[in-house]
């Protein structure tokens, strides 16, 4: 029943990180101060879009949640925000390595992205273990829209503030998106949404397997056993 | 940091002897394993789960043959 | 209104009577400052150094605050008794979090004096109003929070644990902002090589407003999904 949309969403994913990749590889020119490193950037800030977009979707399927009070849209934003963790860590990873690269360190403090993320990553790395130590089903959801809500929220200012928080004296490590020649943007765009649909494929998965884990509890209860 | 594009767009063998790339491809690595790790762990639960379906039906099928 | 006046005044009469919170977060700190001593093995500190020590102090003593601020209303049923009243659930919002900055300010009141007297190295009389201003403005962003976590964690297993683990990353924004607001007014000289702290920078304390306003519309707005039972 939903194999065709899924089949369909993991196709067109591997074909455009197919295509990203190629892109990445053979069409977007050298950098002229990072050199082939700064192939990174189209792996690292992408990976960092998908998942802060991902952690504030996942705040807005909280605020369904709690205005419709169905269900469903909680498991949207567990799967959301669970997912955003994990590329969240991926981000970290390869920032890190990025940054080992660039300046000698495994971790810098002048790059706001990464220590955005790290805050960011910390504080929803609570998030199921918060959801754990409530018992009560509704309860549990309940409570964990409204972290979402207010984690959600929290993901703008945080990168405000961490952002005014870097130091000028470094420049920025890991440089910005804006002012990128042609060819540039265009792979930057293409890895972006190949990410993106690697999210909403993953998602897509998860979501199939935790409603059929859910059906198929409820059946054994039908049929009396565990 | 500006972009610019330092030389007209190369092939990959022209940067392969670069120092660096031992970075990039360590990054990309991490990428494709923390994605193949998720696949496999996604893949042991389905088999759970199709596990499980087998054996309801199973037991399903015990029921009603008892029943008749 | 009056109902929150009402709950207000239990929560500080009860607190007044039982002593629970104030004094340990006060202790708290003077004791973290004595230990902040021997582990930087100095005899004083300035600038963004004494603003980090401070800041870090006080936010580790409203920790404690924090995590005493529901237990009593989660162990003796004191929620089903509020949601019976026919008020509106904000109320205890606004109570739980204008005592929990009354706290806050006696917490300051001893812990601003001790850490000028134990470790600060430059005088505090000339900054001390100017510093008034991020101090304000991070109990309030403190306050918001911590109210929302601390109904979020109260009744949740091992809520001890899980209160600061969401409220530190949550008030991370607020360390930035009164760290960097506080720095130049505790440095014992200022940047241009006069004598005596610097001027309150305004960027930060920008920041904070917009952090406290944020954040306290979004408690506002979600408070009430915590009570529902």
């Amino acid at each position: 029943m939903r194999s065709p949309s899924l089949r369909a969403l993991s196709i067109s994913t591997v074909a455009a990180f197919c295509v990203a990749l190629s892109l990445v590889f053979f069409y977007a020119p050298i950098e002229a101060e990072e050199g082939f490193l700064q192939k990174i950037f189209y792996l690292h800030v992408p990976l960092a879009i998908v998942s802060l977009s991902g952690f504030v979707i996942g705040g807005l399927l909280a605020i369904a949640h709690l205005r419709t009070r169905d269900q469903r849209w909680d498991l949207r934003s567990y799967v959301a925000i669970h997912m955003s963790l994990i590329f969240g860590a991926a981000v970290l990873l390869t920032g890190s390595i990025w940054a080992r690269a660039s300046w000698g360190h495994w971790w810098v403090w002048n790059e706001p992205t990464l220590v955005s993320f790290l805050i960011i990553f910390l504080l929803y790395a609570t998030y199921q273990p918060l959801r754990f130590a409530i018992e009560d089903p509704e309860r549990q959801a309940r409570y964990a829209s409204v972290f979402a809500i207010t984690a959600g929220a929290f993901v703008p200012l945080n990168f405000m503030a961490v952002r005014l928080s870097a130091s000028y004296v470094h420049p920025r490590v890991l440089g910005s998106s804006s002012n990128l020649p042609g060819p540039m943007m265009l792979t930057f765009l293409v890895s972006l949404g190949a990410m993106a649909l690697l999210f909403a494929t993953l998602c897509s998965y998860e979501l199939a397997a935790k409603r059929t884990r859910i059906l198929l509890k409820a059946r054994s209860r039908i049929l009396g056993f565990q | 940091m500006i972009f610019s594009a330092g030389s007209s767009p190369t092939s990959l063998a022209a940067t392969l002897p670069n120092s660096n790339s031992g970075y990039v491809a360590a990054a990309y690595i991490v990428f494709l394993a923390i994605v193949l790790i998720y696949v496999a762990i996604m893949a042991v639960r389905l088999g759970r789960v199709e596990r499980k379906v087998r054996e309801m039906n199973a037991r399903e099928r015990e029921k009603e043959r008892e029943s008749v | 209104m009056r109902v929150v006046g009402a709950l207000l005044r239990k929560e500080l009469l009860v607190e007044l009577r039982t002593l629970e919170s104030v004094p340990g977060m006060a202790l708290f700190a003077v004791t973290t400052f004595v230990v902040f001593h021997f582990a930087l093995n100095q005899n004083t500190v300035s600038g963004q150094e004494a603003a980090g020590i401070l800041w870090v102090t006080l936010l580790f003593a409203a920790m404690l605050g924090i995590n005493r601020l529901f237990v009593a209303d989660a162990d003796q049923g004191g929620f089903d008794g509020f949601l019976l009243a026919p008020v509106d659930r904000s109320a205890l919002l606004f109570a739980k979090a204008l005592s929990l900055l009354a706290y806050l300010f006696v917490l300051e009141l001893v812990a601003v004096p001790a850490f000028a007297l134990l470790l600060l190295g430059p005088p505090l009389g000339q900054a001390l109003p100017s510093l008034l201003a991020p101090l304000a403005l991070g109990d309030l962003g403190v306050a918001a929070i911590g109210t929302l976590i601390a109904a979020m964690t109260v009744r949740t297993r091992a809520r001890d644990l899980l209160g600061p683990m969401l409220t530190l990353p949550l008030l991370v924004p607020v360390v930035i902002g009164c760290a960097r607001a506080s720095a130049p007014l505790l440095q014992a000289t200022s940047g241009d090589g006069g004598v005596g702290p610097g001027s309150l920078p305004l960027r930060w304390l920008g920041t904070l407003a917009l952090y406290d306003l944020v954040f306290g519309l979004i408690a506002y707005a979600v408070f009430d999904f915590l009570l529902e039972d």
